[in-house]
């Protein structure tokens, strides 16, 4: 890849290179075979979600569906408005960000936890906390949905008999029988699975944060808790933000979970599922493109939201730096 | 630190693995229940039965369980390594290259990563019935690149701007040919990074859902989670949940040898194209 021209050591300073045309010429061929390397998966992931988005806004202007394709008629913004008329729509809308509220800040908590454990954990035993903690994260989300529906459920469950001795929970509890008990259920799950992430994320800004700071803290005769609050935790600020932000947006496009575990009964519909149904199951392509279009949206409003209010530096999560 | 502090992590770290490893355990365990095991009502069965493994590999439910399971490994290690080559090269160019351009395929990676997958499923649905990609591999192969290609292209960028890469300078010196110069010391010194790559790619296609039952409808090409999820609407056999639980086991091997033998690069990896000061 480099040019083997240019070698160095023949002795004598190396006369400068003219000025103008050498530069320019180097710099144009190396700004083509920058573009030659990275163009094609550049190309590719514009392919294959530009390019559907674009469609599927295109079709939410239409009354379609796949049932009657030959009745296709424009719309304009009648689907959005059928949608955010229906009640369906701002149920599955609270129910996602229910999960998402709840499962990002009990992991933003435990996450943390976590990985202050591991930083502080013997040199011994952390492989074995890093390979535990690793588990979740591999395992199939679908795998692990249904390991905690069968742990909860009626036919196949521990749980009923296990925690007997909590009020309210007899053998025939049925936990996926309301619309609480469920979502309640359903967020264990996400939180066991994605926990690791954000604990990875955040064990990684844990140690950035220099030493000496600490050391200065203690030596002034700070507390464990005023050495996390005043001296840890807002020089970790930028890790936290990050981990957070794609958190966030991870749980706001639940859709796994919820499909094996409840299938969107008793209102535990999130807005991916509401999506997936109107148009693979209903095959009604204008209202799903429509609500695909608004999931998209709400994404890019938590993603702005986050970077402006937050003041997220993104360039770290790039890895530009 | 003290006794008493360092028990106290002890103990906390023993809870962490508990935590890790819990419903894994449970579902192991599931697998091994005989049907009329199942509703025990307690963590573990009563006696071990294969009753379930057997089902799923040679019984009733192997003409689903089996297809899935080799559409699974052969599209997910397709687009794996699709996904390896050409953020090879865009890497590559990220990291050695001065050109402009590059913040933007860097910000539409990040784009492309937090994009919703659904909003991508139902235009994808109505354009692969079309065009006839419908319930086949590349039909999978071709969104799951738009799953593992963002990813693969921040984490080896990030490793690739730390390999010294004026050593590939310094072996022309030597007497070494540029060829030589980058099998020799610039192919070794890369390796890791596209490695760790190539395994947080796989575990994030192996994991698709939404694609997968959207995308197809025959054994065809139905992945294993996709299977795994409509195994318990179909009532081919009585209780479905032994069966998948075996199947669930099965899908969840490979994932957990890659993390017990590539642990600490999967951390690095994980770590370094996020988070980096």
């Amino acid at each position: 890849m480099t040019t083997t021209t240019e070698r160095p050591g023949t002795g004598g300073a190396a006369p400068a290179p003219p000025e103008g045309t050498g530069t320019s010429d180097k710099a144009r061929s190396e700004q083509r075979l920058g573009w030659m390397l990275a163009g094609p998966a550049f190309a590719i992931m514009l392919l294959v979600t530009a390019y559907p988005i674009a469609q599927a806004v295109y079709y939410s202007l239409f009354d379609y569906r796949l049932t009657d394709p030959a009745n296709r008629s424009f719309a304009g913004l009648n689907n959005y408005l059928v949608v955010l008329t229906d009640e369906i729509w701002w149920i599955s809308f609270g129910v996602t960000v229910f999960i998402t509220v709840v499962t990002v800040a009990v992991e933003l908590v435990l996450g943390f936890a976590l990985a202050l454990v591991m930083m502080n954990a013997l040199k011994a035993i952390r492989p074995i906390l890093r390979a535990a903690i690793l588990i979740p994260y591999a395992v199939i989300t679908v795998v692990s949905a249904f390991a905690w529906q069968y742990a909860f459920s009626l036919d196949s469950g521990f749980v009923n008999s296990w925690f007997s001795w909590l009020p309210g929970v007899t053998a025939d509890t049925d936990w996926f029988g309301g619309t609480w008990s469920s979502l309640f259920v359903v967020c264990l799950a996400e939180i066991w699975k994605t926990t690791p992430f954000i604990s990875l994320l955040l064990l990684a800004g844990l140690a950035q944060v220099p030493d000496v700071l600490q050391e200065a803290a203690r030596v002034d005769g700070a507390t464990w808790w005023q050495r996390m609050w005043k001296v840890t935790i807002p020089n970790m600020k930028a890790a936290i933000m990050v981990a957070l932000l794609f958190r966030t947006l991870d749980a706001f496009r639940v859709f796994d979970t919820v499909f094996v575990m409840t299938g969107g009964a008793n209102n535990t519909e999130t807005v991916s599922f509401l999506a997936y149904r109107q148009t693979i199951d209903r095959l009604e392509i204008g209202l799903g493109s429509a609500v695909s279009v608004l999931l998209f949206l709400s994404v890019v409003v938590i993603c702005v939201g986050f970077i402006k209010g937050f003041k997220v530096d993104l360039s770290q999560a790039r890895g530009e730096k | 630190m003290s006794t008493r502090e360092r028990v106290l992590w002890i103990v906390a770290g023993i809870a962490i693995v508990i935590y890790a490893l819990f419903p894994v355990g449970w579902i192991v365990s599931l697998s091994l229940k005989s049907s009329a095991d199942i509703a025990n009502g307690q963590f573990l069965p009563t006696s071990v039965s294969w009753e379930n493994y057997t089902q799923i590999l040679v019984g009733d439910a192997a003409e689903l369980f089996l297809p899935a399971l080799r559409n699974s490994f052969g599209i997910v290690l397709i687009a794996t390594f699709i996904a390896c080559v050409l953020s090879m090269f865009a890497a590559y160019a990220i990291a050695r290259l001065n050109f402009r351009g590059k913040r933007l395929i860097l910000s539409t990676a990040l784009a492309v990563a937090i994009f919703p997958v659904i909003s991508i499923v139902t235009p994808l649905y109505n354009l692969w019935r079309q065009i006839g990609l419908y319930d086949t591999w590349p039909g999978l192969i071709i969104p799951y690149l738009s799953l593992t290609l963002p990813l693969s292209i921040w984490t080896m960028s990030a490793f690739f701007r730390e390999i010294p890469w004026e050593m590939e300078q310094a072996a022309q010196v030597d007497g070494a040919t540029s060829w030589q110069a980058f099998r020799k010391v610039i192919v070794p010194l890369a390796t890791p990074g596209v490695f760790t790559t190539a395994i947080l790619a796989f575990f994030i296609a192996w994991n698709d859902f939404a694609y997968g039952i959207s995308l197809t409808s025959t054994g065809a090409a139905r992945p294993v989670p996709a299977a795994l999820g409509l195994f318990s609407g179909a009532s081919q056999f009585e209780s479905p949940n032994g069966p998948i639980a075996a199947a669930a086991v099965i899908v969840t091997i490979p994932v957990v040898v890659l993390v017990l033998i590539f642990q600490r690069r999967i951390v690095a990896g994980l770590t370094n194209g996020a988070v980096k000061g």
